[in-house]
């Protein structure tokens, strides 16, 4: 191997793109000529350079507005609060994160019974990444259960599990299954859970599933089902769902 | 394709990438404005066109299309810029035998201002590859170029950077 050649497959090398027997060449001719040794530090550190500054720029809320309303045809959201913005950012990263294993794993036809799963996976992936988690943000119970009242046909129990490590973030109105619901938002350490609340129905799914990496959890309780959806594990998600039933 | 199917498949497949999109319409525009207006075309063309996207593929499948949108913005409102670099492929063989030699350190803005000088398929290349990620073959894929040429532009593109670096810190 030649300088000139060296030269061009140094790059491909740090980009781990090169193969196994070029690489040993490489190494080779490395080896006996400290120019090329030392291009391949100068590649090293403006990789790392690039690597370590903030030269990425991300979409702009406006943009990501206005195609959510021209293509989705949904308003505008109102501007949400700190709290709420750093805890959007923490989940979204793994939203995005979820979203791609989402979209490699969908397959176009789906049976009825995965149906519903899509839809509620879908409503918490969705309420992580349309700037709405929360309609009503509040840590109290006792702010969040009236906040229901008179925007949907049943009262939802709301209580705050802050004590066992499950503290309450807020509420929202949701459409799951073909009907409206409450969405009560929970937060484990980094995790947001969705708690989708609706009345009983008879021909509901119950039990835990696990679907692209999300823990979704079925009970019934009082007369009222509730689907726990999140990234959390499923022994944490069940624990929290063993607390809403009692 | 029932619209929402589309819109969901949409929902699913490009927003997760408006990031992004975003980032590569701003490296190739060159400010915020007309990478919004970019990227706000191109999304809206793969919305049109979302049911041929392949879940797998779905970033560098955006990311073809805002770089076409790109181009032909650039082509239409700045056409100078737009100046293939592989013609002149031959004058860089002997750019080769030297060193570039390495700098020794650079903050962001001077980074920034650096990789905004480079020529557009330069920058295209470097940003595809050190900002997002791209695999080589993915970068084939967006800038429809052969692999070869990914890996040529790369070299080059650092090479050129290196150099700007350098000539900054010696002033």
């Amino acid at each position: 191997m030649n300088c000139t050649e060296s030269r061009q497959l140094l790059h491909a090398q740090a980009d781990n793109e090169l193969d196994v027997a070029n690489s040993l060449e490489l190494e080779r001719h490395l080896q006996a000529c400290a120019v090329c040794a030392a291009e391949r530090e100068a590649v090293q550190s403006l990789k790392k350079a690039l690597r370590e500054s903030p030269l990425r720029c991300n979409a702009p809320e406006s943009l990501r507005n206005e195609l959510r309303r021209i293509v989705l045809g949904r308003a505008d959201r109102p501007p949400r609060s700190l709290f709420q913005s750093l805890l959007l950012w923490k989940s979204l990263a793994f939203g995005a994160a979820a979203f791609a294993l989402l979209a490699t794993l969908t397959r176009s036809g789906i049976s009825g019974r995965d149906q519903f799963l899509e839809e509620a996976i879908s409503g918490h992936v969705r309420s992580l990444m349309a700037e709405h988690l929360t309609d009503v943000t509040s840590t109290d119970q006792h702010t969040v259960k009236p906040w229901f009242n008179g925007k949907l046909d049943f009262a939802p129990t709301v209580k705050d599990f802050a004590a066992q490590g499950f503290p309450l973030v807020g509420g929202r109105l949701d459409y799951l299954n073909g009907r409206a619901v409450a969405a009560l938002v929970y937060r484990r350490n980094k995790h947001l859970i969705n708690v989708f609340v609706w009345p009983a129905a008879n021909n509901a799914i119950s039990g835990v599933q696990h679907l692209r990496g999300y823990s979704v959890i079925s009970r019934e309780a009082e007369g009222l089902r509730y689907c726990l959806v999140s990234d959390l594990n499923q022994q944490e998600l069940a624990e929290l769902a063993g607390m809403l039933e009692r | 394709m029932s619209d929402s199917e589309q819109r969901a498949r949409f929902e699913q497949l490009v927003l997760p990438h408006l990031d992004a999109a975003y980032n590569l319409a701003r490296w190739l525009a060159g400010n915020d404005h007309d990478a919004e207006d970019i990227a706000q075309e191109a999304c809206m063309r793969a919305f049109r066109f979302v049911s041929g996207c392949r879940n797998p593929d779905a970033r560098a499948w955006l990311l073809t299309i805002v770089r076409n949108a790109a181009f032909s913005w650039l082509k239409k409102n700045r056409p100078r810029s737009v100046v293939s670099i592989d013609n002149d492929e031959f004058a860089e063989i002997e750019d080769q035998s030297g060193a570039a030699g390495s700098f020794h350190s650079a903050d962001t803005g001077t980074l920034r201002a650096a990789l905004e000088s480079l020529p557009l398929e330069f920058r295209e290349a470097l940003v595809l590859r050190e900002l997002e990620g791209l695999s080589y073959k993915e970068i084939a894929e967006v800038a429809e170029v052969p692999v070869g040429t990914v890996m040529s532009r790369l070299a080059r593109a650092r090479r050129q950077l290196q150099k700007t670096l350098i000539q900054k810190e010696k002033v």
